[in-house]
């Protein structure tokens, strides 16, 4: 008699074609998953690495994105952070790092995405690991239950991310004063650069999509909703694109500021 | 096998084109068992799979069991496993695949009646659970008016041809076969979002797509928007939209809250 444990299941199970292979794709099915696997890890890496450095994030007038808003009375009293803008609201008990405050947020909006949960699903879960390539595990419960239920708050860590858009492009234009003058460094663009993309992202967001009109079943009566809908429709084909692009920069941002506040390198000055 | 041209007459232009050998591997068996078989066909160019497994039929294997109907990919009949990945036999061209063998099986998903012939009933069951449209009350037949801009989204569903690729590539069917009863899969869910978005459709259709027929299961990875031949953009304009939907309903408190606040204020819901 065949245990429950031995009984084949999926691609094997019984009355459907006797196929032995697991697959029969001869494409390399496995590229994606493994290249989304590893660009993720790397930045899981760096951003862990980065927000517990606690110090490095501040060259004026360039401020990292992983630290703004610097909430904690702390910050500024490390090495690479004088002289950065804070709002002290977590007062001076607060002696860890101040990054851990404010990443929850990015970090919850990019994990509840609905495009980073194909690509986590496919390239950390392995399920599937790609299209029509069996998944390693037999008990399956999707995203209807705890922890994966919380998936479906993606919405207001997009409304905070909301939040989060305005403050780093508040930086990126604080990044053009040097001192009470204005000018160009690369860090000034660098920040511009960081803040489009990662409204670009946000904006092509599927809960974006879904709050500015796609609950409605009434266009024709809600003008400017429709229109809106409209606009972020056509960016909403490339969610995936800036998702990578932002993900990318941000780190890429980080790294900038913290090479200039450590002093590896210099920040060239347009004018 | 790689592809070589019949080298015993010289090319000429004005000639019949001299037919290419394509190396095939065709599953023959039924529910009992079965194996794959290896064939040469000669194949022409431009031809498609379609036409060397009825080349084949015609030649070698009379008894070859295969669905097929227009040959033009509208009417979903010709549903296979070409190398593996699910595809319309009528709409892979030769061209399109690599040298080398042809591997062609069955779906993989549903149970095998013979050969390339399988049993979808799987999915003529869940049909029978969808809810039809719902009109409003006192609208009769014939006096249904509704503007361009609000029938747009659903007319994309009315796209589909029923090939069932979708279905079969969708894990949560094919590895799963517990889920297979509460899971009606990627082909309704874009049946409920067609009639949930449909202007003059009076039924709130999330309960049952939430509770009933797992929607929560699905983990949004694209296979089916991948593998569907009519080019629906089942995730992103189906499936993620009903999530958002039935998160207003059941995750989303604030939005509720806000809701029911601006009925209490004697303004309309938007709809």
């Amino acid at each position: 008699m065949t245990s429950t444990a031995t009984k084949p299941s999926g691609v094997r199970a019984r009355g459907r074609a006797a196929i032995g292979a697991r697959t029969l794709r001869t494409d390399r099915w496995w590229a994606y998953p493994l290249t989304t696997f590893t660009v993720l890890a790397s930045f899981v890496g760096y951003a862990t690495y980065a927000a517990i450095a606690n110090r490095d994030y501040f060259a004026a007038p360039y401020i990292s994105p992983f630290y703004s808003p610097c909430l904690s009375f702390h910050c500024g009293t490390v090495p690479g952070s004088h002289g950065v803008p804070h709002l002290g609201w977590f007062g001076t008990w607060w002696i860890i790092t101040p990054a851990v405050i404010i990443l929850i947020f990015p970090l919850g909006f990019r994990l509840t995405c609905y495009y980073y949960r194909k690509a986590y699903y496919r390239s950390w879960w392995l399920s599937p690991p790609a299209c029509a390539v069996p998944e390693p595990r037999r008990r399956y419960t999707g995203e209807t239950r705890f922890p994966l239920l919380g998936q479906n708050i993606h919405r207001y860590f997009f409304y905070a991310a909301l939040v989060f858009n305005v403050i780093l492009t508040w930086d990126a234009v604080l990044g053009f004063d040097f001192g009470g003058h204005i000018g160009v460094g690369v860090g000034s663009v660098v920040l511009v650069i960081n803040a489009v993309l990662l409204w670009l992202y946000s904006l092509s967001c599927h809960a974006c999509r879904h709050a500015v009109g796609g609950r409605i079943n009434h266009f024709s009566k809600h003008p400017v909703r429709y229109k809106a809908w409209t606009f972020v429709s056509r960016l909403n084909p490339y969610h995936g694109n800036f998702a990578w692009a932002s993900l990318i920069f941000v780190a890429l941002t980080d790294l900038y500021v913290r090479l200039v506040a450590s002093g590896v390198i210099h920040d060239p000055r347009v004018f | 096998m790689t592809s070589q041209p019949r080298a015993d007459k010289p090319a000429a232009a004005d000639a019949e084109p001299v037919p290419l050998t394509r190396a095939l591997r065709v599953w023959r068996g039924d529910k009992a068992g079965g194996a794959l078989t290896d064939y040469a066909v000669p194949a022409h160019e431009g031809e498609v799979v379609l036409d060397v497994l009825h080349r084949l039929q015609a030649t070698q294997a009379n008894d070859l069991a295969i669905r097929w109907n227009c040959k033009a990919g509208k009417c979903g009949s010709c549903s296979m496993e070409i190398n593996g990945r699910p595809r319309l036999a009528c709409m892979a061209r030769l061209s399109s695949l690599p040298d080398g063998p042809i591997t062609v099986t069955p779906l993989r998903t549903f149970p095998v009646i013979r050969d390339l012939v399988t049993n979808v009933t799987f999915n003529y069951d869940w049909a029978l659970q969808v809810r039809s449209f719902a009109p409003p009350d006192g609208l009769p037949p014939g006096q249904y008016r509704m503007a361009q801009a609000d029938v747009d989204r659903s007319q994309e569903f009315r796209k589909c041809i029923e090939c069932w690729l979708c279905q079969d590539v969708c894990h949560v069917i094919r590895d799963h076969d517990d889920a297979k009863p509460v899971y009606a899969g990627p082909r309704y869910f874009i049946r409920h979002a067609e009639l949930d978005m449909h202007p003059l459709d009076a039924a709130d259709r999330r309960d049952a797509l939430r509770e009933r027929h797992g929607l929560g299961l699905c983990n949004i990875t694209k296979c089916c928007t991948e593998v569907c031949p009519a080019g629906i953009k089942i995730t992103d304009n189906a499936i993620i939209p009903m999530k958002e939907r039935s998160a207003d309903q059941r995750y989303d408190p604030l939005g509720r809250v806000l809701r029911s606040w601006r009925r209490r204020e004697g303004r309309p819901p938007a709809g």
